[in-house]
């Protein structure tokens, strides 16, 4: 027989002892204090973990009492009126990415022709030839040094090839190309991973732009068709315009806001 | 001469009435005779006294070139007996819309539901900021702005008769409006715990004066209300999940559409279940019944006749309805959330007649054509459908929406379709070439609400853009 079937023998044919139940409130109104010295008392990777599980049963006890708050008291519910009212047929349709149809095309256009923008970063910080670009040694003495490599992350085109190396001048890595985007809506305030359609200007030089360089203050054109925007005459938005707001070539990704 | 030379070249041909009576016995018909020529002997042999357009199908093709032509096209054996079916058109064209009249702003929150009165002479609103909106079309000004409900007004309708309207809101009241002054003619209706879904009138030929109307809700229940006593007289519960739509039928049953996937059918005096419709598998969105139009114009027609006395009118409402009806059973289109439609004969069998396929999403609103001719679907899939109405036989599609589509409505003559869209757009559909018609730009955001006139002389739509827009021919 095992050692600790011994006992509920003995229970089974005698009973408990008479302050069993007594014995037993004491040991667990003492619990409390003696889990507490065990708090302050342990040290190191023993206290980080007796600390954790402390914090989880805290946690769940919370969120049960929350729940029972909840159950009992009664409160007033849908009574407010919210903002974005839909018809009836789409209440109970689980709201997908809902795109704000912006009529701003036309905006767009005559923004395009003034050849001004008013786009939310301003001011760049001017970037100068030697950063953007690394001077690379030719020929078999290396002593030409007609070959630049762009430092900064680009977008190239998907039909591009690269010419011949002889007179190919400026390299730009295959590590540093973009093809997508992350585009946050200012006014939708969500951020959607959007395909990059090509460099619209580079404030740094129009050489930079025609060669797809991205930096702080770029801007680029995405494709947004997925967003579902439509013009006012009802077609499909594909292209918008987007300005980049970080330095792409530091974070590893593209991160823009769309300019509506 | 020439007749000499082709009465070898006749042909044997059937007329037939769409459900298949024939009409007369088989005649021989010259090649050369066309549509209009059929027209004459259709008038002829109906004996009418004024005649009237026809229009003739053959295996559910129009007609539009002399028989031998087609014969030729066609390739159809000379032999055999043709059976031409002949479909009575309107008496009146209605003009397609192709301008805006004016872009009215008011609202100050999204316009969810744009109800023309069934004589077409007023126009109402109701929108996400509470107010039920009354406007004048003669001047294309607000009216009356009605106060009264505690959240958005969902649905509205028009009593058969014109002397009512009823909105329902989001909180799941309902109010019961006078459409002469704008005011609320006593307190809401309570009773349904959720907010409103659809909204029904009592058919004019059936009770005169209108008092009667049901209402659905999201809570499972449908309720009947009498606005003169003002209170619900039957609650329908039976649906175990929200009910999405309902329909007053011309006979006097009432039918509801609901999330559970089933349709149910009431009868209206003691609100006993009558039958149930199953066949969907998954919610059912909308319903139509082939006598709607009618059932919602009551007593008014194309003429714009105005009737003194409630008697005169039901007598004038039931005649509408029986010649509308014909000898063949009311039908019923449901359209689902599972891509497919059903059209039943709910007085016959609880088997539906055909199943309707074709879409690719899911079909958010059904309507059939005033004349109960055709039946037109719009879907999420960013098409609008046609279908034939007596025999569920899919016709055309409408491509040209690049977002879903949200709701239709016919033109009183049945000639022609409009829609309106979530890529901000309504168009119009020509219905004899299944062709684009008129394409209508100008809201700035999604078109939740069209309705045509009865009369046919103007559009409505609202949107989320909150400005509400009437368009013109």
């Amino acid at each position: 027989m095992p050692q600790g079937d011994y006992i509920e023998l003995h229970r089974k044919r005698n009973g408990y002892r008479l302050d069993h139940f007594e014995r037993k409130r004491k040991k667990e109104a003492r619990q409390v204090h003696k889990r507490s010295e065990i708090a302050q008392k342990a040290l190191g990777i023993k206290g980080k973990m007796f600390a954790k599980k402390r914090y989880a049963e805290k946690a769940l006890m919370k969120k049960t009492l929350a729940m029972h708050e909840e159950s009992s008291s009664r409160r007033k519910v849908d009574d407010e009126v919210q903002e974005g009212a839909v018809p009836a047929y789409l209440l109970d349709r689980e709201s997908t990415t809902r795109a704000k149809v912006l009529s701003n095309t036309i905006k767009q256009k005559r923004k395009e022709k003034a050849g001004k923008w008013e786009v939310p970063l301003p001011k760049v910080r001017p970037v100068a030839e030697d950063e953007m670009f690394k001077v690379i040694r030719t020929g078999k003495r290396r002593t030409k040094q007609w070959k630049r490599m762009v430092t900064k992350a680009t977008f190239v085109g998907p039909g591009f090839t690269r010419k011949p190396p002889k007179y190919e001048r400026f390299i730009r890595p295959s590590g540093l190309r973009f093809t997508k985007a992350h585009v946050t809506h200012p006014e939708l305030k969500c951020t959607f991973n959007l395909e990059i359609i090509g460099v619209k200007k580079n404030p740094n030089g129009p050489m930079y732009t025609s060669l797809g360089v991205m930096t702080k203050g770029t801007i680029i054109e995405v494709n947004v068709s997925e967003l579902g925007l439509v013009t006012p005459a009802g077609k499909v938005v594909w292209g918008k315009y987007a300005q980049v707001t970080n330095n792409p070539e530091n974070d590893g990704c593209i991160n823009a806001v769309l300019l509506v | 001469m020439e007749v000499e030379t082709e009465t070898t070249n006749n042909v044997m041909c059937l007329l037939t009435d769409p459900e298949g009576t024939p009409l007369g016995a088989p005649m021989y018909l010259p090649q050369n005779a066309g549509p209009q020529q059929l027209q004459q002997i259709v008038n002829k042999l109906l004996s009418n006294e004024e005649k009237l357009p026809y229009a003739f199908y053959i295996t559910d093709q129009e007609l539009l070139v002399p028989l031998g032509t087609y014969l030729e096209k066609h390739k159809v054996s000379v032999e055999k007996v043709l059976s031409i079916v002949y479909q009575a058109q309107a008496v009146f064209r209605i003009r397609p819309v192709n301008r805006c009249s004016a872009t009215i702003a008011g609202h100050t929150e999204a316009v969810l539901s744009v109800a023309f009165s069934p004589d077409g002479r007023q126009l109402a609103s109701g929108s996400g900021d509470t107010t039920v909106r009354i406007w004048d079309l003669n001047t294309q000004t607000p009216m009356f702005t009605c106060t009264g409900h505690k959240n958005w007004v969902l649905c509205i309708a028009w009593s058969p008769d014109g002397k009512h309207l009823v909105s329902g809101s989001k909180a799941g009241e309902l109010l019961c409006w006078d459409p002469q002054t704008g005011k609320p003619s006593g307190n809401p209706l309570t009773g349904h715990k959720k907010w409103i879904t659809g909204i029904s009138w009592e058919p004019a030929h059936l009770n005169a004066p209108c008092r009667r109307f049901v209402s659905s809700s999201k809570d499972g229940d449908a309720r009947i209300w009498d606005v003169t006593l003002r209170k619900s007289v039957i609650c329908l519960s039976g649906h175990t999940l929200a009910v999405t739509c309902v329909k007053w039928g011309g006979d006097g049953v009432i039918y509801t559409g609901s999330q559970d996937c089933t349709i149910k059918v009431w009868e209206t005096t003691q609100g006993k279940l009558i039958r149930e419709l199953k066949g969907h598998g998954h919610w059912v969105n909308s319903l139509a019944l082939s006598t709607e139009y009618v059932l919602r114009t009551g007593a008014f027609d194309h003429t714009g006749k105005q009737y003194s006395s409630p008697e005169e009118m039901k007598k004038v409402a039931l005649e509408r309805y029986n010649k509308m009806k014909g000898n063949a059973p009311e039908r019923l289109v449901s359209g689902s959330d599972d891509f497919t439609m059903f059209l039943w004969e709910p007085a016959v069998s609880k088997h539906p007649k055909t199943r309707m396929t074709g879409h690719q999403q899911l079909v958010n609103h059904v309507y059939f054509s005033p004349d109960g001719q055709w039946i037109a679907s719009a879907s999420f899939d960013k098409s609008v459908k046609l279908w034939n109405g007596a025999t569920g036989k899919f016709v055309a599609a409408f491509r040209g929406h690049v977002g879903p589509v949200y709701q239709i409505s016919w033109s009183a003559d049945s000639r022609l379709l409009l829609s309106g869209s979530k890529d901000s757009t309504l168009k119009v559909w020509d219905i004899r070439t299944q062709k684009l018609k008129q394409d209508l730009p100008g809201h700035a955001d999604e078109v939740f609400a069209v309705d045509w006139s009865p009369d046919g002389e103007k559009v409505a739509s609202g949107g989320k853009d909150r400005v509400l827009k009437l368009w013109m021919g």
